[in-house]
């Protein structure tokens, strides 16, 4: 257990101690916990696929989704990606404006996204419980919305955290903005794969 | 970027409680948690046995008179649930993992050490949640699998309680599945190679890389299972179209690796007991670590050996039935180098080296038993009847728990400094091992003569042997008086281990014993021969002798 020693509590018997130095492997951590998340992920899309190859829909139930609203919601994501790194990059040249205003349209284009999907909701034609695929389409669009939603707030959390000059994040302490970026990445690569397989499919 | 850790050579008093109070506070310290993994694991454990207890009881007479076949079936469903995510899971992985992983890679703490007081402290609550939810309403009812339908028509409260706790339980088992990833490949002492660590690391490498990889799809399964129960909608219910199949696919898919996940880090910990107390090197350093990244592999792949009654079709069921044999392999070159690292040693037959002896025996049995279940033919025979259950118990009693007595002995005196009397050892060993087998091996005769499993009533036919089997549970109960009295009185009295009693080479065993806070007073020692025991030319061995 490493502790932080108050400053008071600080003697010269601490010279004689060693200093020991390790990388910082937070991110390793978190990719981690991503490939875990994506296994959730996995495992959803393998019970969608599963069902729609073994399960009978019934001949009145309506399973063609529109495309041209997921489309427009997939060109938000992916723009969203590149603002993001984009502002990563105005952090590493320590232009902590710049870098702020490019986080916040990338949360803007979270939002934005979220919005449009829960206009899809509304506009689809069937619920919850209709049938099969209705139930597994809610399931894996909600829980990847759930995932947007909390990239989102992290989003704008960072963006409160990088702002001068009592921000906590800047270019020394780069790893809370690297986090939720490698986050928003991932939660924008499981949305292709879930357009690809839900929408397109 | 790099952080700098400067150890603190007085523990900081005024910011963590001292004493015994420290086991009951969110301590960031990987001794103390390991610790706390290990008690919590055993109250849990002693619940477990009481349900087991109240089964054996109910299963003396053909009848179900003992309690309503409801509560029976709350029963069963509370000991296999409390006994796998609660005892073993937290106990093999949780408790020791945090012990010693530390120690062998030569580090200070484990590399996220809130995360890993998190991921303990999400355990007592779901498990009392668990307890608790038979007092409300009554527990879940449908056995530890939640198979649906059964899941979904039984009652929705204890079984959404169930659903909720062991969620919790995943994700704290995810979150120490991380933990031990990062701290043994990246926190290792500089100079450390990967294939000079001890044997545990590499299992519970291979078991994290399960854990990560299969527990999330049965959180994912079991949050589609709680919307088919709360919000109706079909996933899983035939009756509104869903497939009960996919469940069972999604389960397995984690709950085979979870047998792994039960039994791969006693195979570590067996591989660390036995060359220290036959004084001999581990046999086959090189093909234990295959082996076990074999299984890892492998492990993934066998889980619809489960299922071949469910209507999987031939090609499937071939595809399993040979993905299953070929575990064996890897298996069986880990039993062998346990017998070579045995053969022609030193044995000293102390309680640790009599229960891991134990489990050599033990899991040799149900690993028989477990070949001969993945053949389709037999499988079908005897799918749910008590051969499973005899099979089952065999691997994770017979393996995993003997394994977790044969850890205590041999670790106690790290943990606490004291000695345990080793006589009430090979006596509590005498009394499990007999009742054990008295408990489980009639019930593979039981099973082959068709007594299906988790019902309460029963063939008239079978009573004796049910008898026999709920005598041997009689003794397994009875063994565990000897063990906790044993405990009790080493704390209270017992005799002052010293740094190293055993004259072990693994480097927890070369700091002071209770260890302080980080580990080594001075600088971690470098450990490049874990096992280098009776060789002249060994490195430890040299500097023993200087």
């Amino acid at each position: 257990m490493t502790s932080i020693v108050p400053k008071e509590q600080s003697s010269e018997s601490k010279k004689d101690l060693p200093i020991e130095e390790h990388e910082d492997f937070r991110l390793f951590g978190l990719i981690a916990f991503l490939i875990a998340d994506g296994m959730t992920f996995a495992g959803f899309f393998a019970a969608y696929l599963t069902f729609k190859a073994v399960n009978p829909i019934g001949p009145d139930a309506i399973y063609e989704l529109e495309l041209p609203l997921p489309t427009l919601n997939t060109v938000l994501l992916l723009v969203s990606s590149f603002t993001f790194h984009r502002a990563g990059k105005f952090l590493e040249k320590n232009e902590s404006k710049q870098c702020q205003i490019w986080l916040l349209i990338t949360g803007a284009l979270g939002i934005a996204f979220l919005i449009s999907q829960m206009f899809e909701y509304f506009t689809l034609p069937f619920g919850l419980t209709d049938n099969l695929f209705a139930s597994t389409f809610y399931a894996l669009t909600g829980f990847h919305g759930l995932h947007v939603t909390l990239g989102s707030i992290m989003i704008m959390i960072i963006w409160w955290q990088t702002r001068l000059p009592s921000g906590r994040v800047n270019n020394e302490n780069k790893f809370p903005f690297e986090a939720v970026e490698l986050y928003w990445h991932f939660v924008d690569g499981i949305w292709v794969v879930l357009f690809i397989i839900l929408y397109l499919l | 970027m790099t952080i700098s850790l400067k150890p603190s050579d007085s523990p900081p008093e005024k910011l963590q409680p001292t004493g015994w109070l420290k086991y009951l506070s969110f301590s960031l310290d990987h001794k103390v948690i390991g610790l706390q993994y290990l008690v919590c694991g055993f109250l849990f454990y002693l619940i477990g046995g009481s349900l087991a207890g109240a089964i054996r009881v109910e299963l003396i007479s053909p009848l179900s008179d003992f309690m309503p076949r409801e509560v029976y079936n709350q029963v069963l469903t509370l000991h296999g649930t409390i006994m796998i995510f609660l005892w073993i899971v937290p106990v093999v992985n949780g408790a020791f993992g945090n012990y010693l992983i530390p120690f062998y890679v030569g580090a200070r703490d484990m590399a996220f050490p809130r995360l890993n007081a998190v991921a303990f402290w999400l355990i007592p609550p779901s498990g009392l949640m668990l307890i608790t939810s038979y007092f409300i309403n009554g527990a879940a009812q449908s056995g530890w699998t939640a198979y649906p339908p059964l899941s979904i028509t039984t009652p929705a409260a204890g079984q959404i309680i169930w659903i909720l706790s062991v969620l919790l339980l995943g994700g704290s088992s995810i979150f120490g599945g991380i933990n031990f990833i990062a701290t043994i490949l990246k926190l290792r002492r500089p100079g450390l190679k990967l294939m000079q660590l001890p044997m545990y690391c590499w299992a519970m490498l291979g078991t994290s890389i399960l854990v990560v990889l299969s527990t999330p799809v049965l959180a994912g399964t079991l949050i589609l299972l709680s919307f088919d129960i709360v919000a109706h909608t079909g996933f899983f219910n035939p009756s509104l179209g869903g497939n009960v199949i996919v469940y069972q696919h999604l389960f397995w898919f984690y709950s085979h690796p979870a047998v792994y996940i039960m039994v791969l880090p006693a195979f570590g910990l067996v591989s660390e007991i036995l060359p220290i107390h036959s004084r001999k090197p581990l046999f086959g350093y090189t093909t234990m670590v295959f082996s076990i990244m074999g299984i890892v592999v492998l492990g993934l792949v066998v889980w619809a050996h489960h299922m071949f009654t469910s209507g999987t079709p031939p090609w499937m069921r071939l595809f399993f039935t040979i993905a299953t044999a070929f575990i064996a392999v890897p298996t069986g070159i880990k039993f062998f180098n346990w017998v070579a690292t045995l053969w022609g040693g030193k044995i000293s037959l102390n309680a640790a080296m009599l229960f891991s002896c134990g489990f050599i025996i033990n899991f040799v049995l149900g690993g028989i038993t477990g070949v001969a279940l993945a053949q389709v033919p037999f499988d079908v025979h005897v799918h749910d009847t008590y051969f499973v259950v005899a099979h089952f118990h065999y691997i994770v009693y017979g393996g995993s728990v003997f394994v977790i007595f044969s850890s205590i002995y041999h670790w106690f005196p790290k943990f606490t400094g004291k000695m345990l009397n080793e006589n009430l050892g090979r006596f509590h060993f005498i009394i499990t091992f007999i009742g054990f087998n008295l408990c489980f091996a009639p019930q593979h005769w039981l099973g082959l003569n068709g007594m299906p499993r988790r019902v309460a009533e029963y063939d008239p036919q079978f009573q004796l042997i049910n008898q026999l089997s709920s005598v041997g549970a009689l003794l397994m109960a009875l063994s565990t008086l000897p063990f906790l009295w044993n405990i009790l009185r080493s704390i209270l009295y017992g005799d002052e281990a010293g740094d190293n009693p055993w004259n072990a080479l693994t480097p927890e065993w070369l700091t002071s014993s209770p260890p302080p806070v980080e580990n080594w007073k001075g600088e971690a020692p470098l450990v490049v021969e874990p096992y280098g025991y009776g060789e002249k030319n060994s490195i430890n061995t040299k500097e023993k002798m200087k």
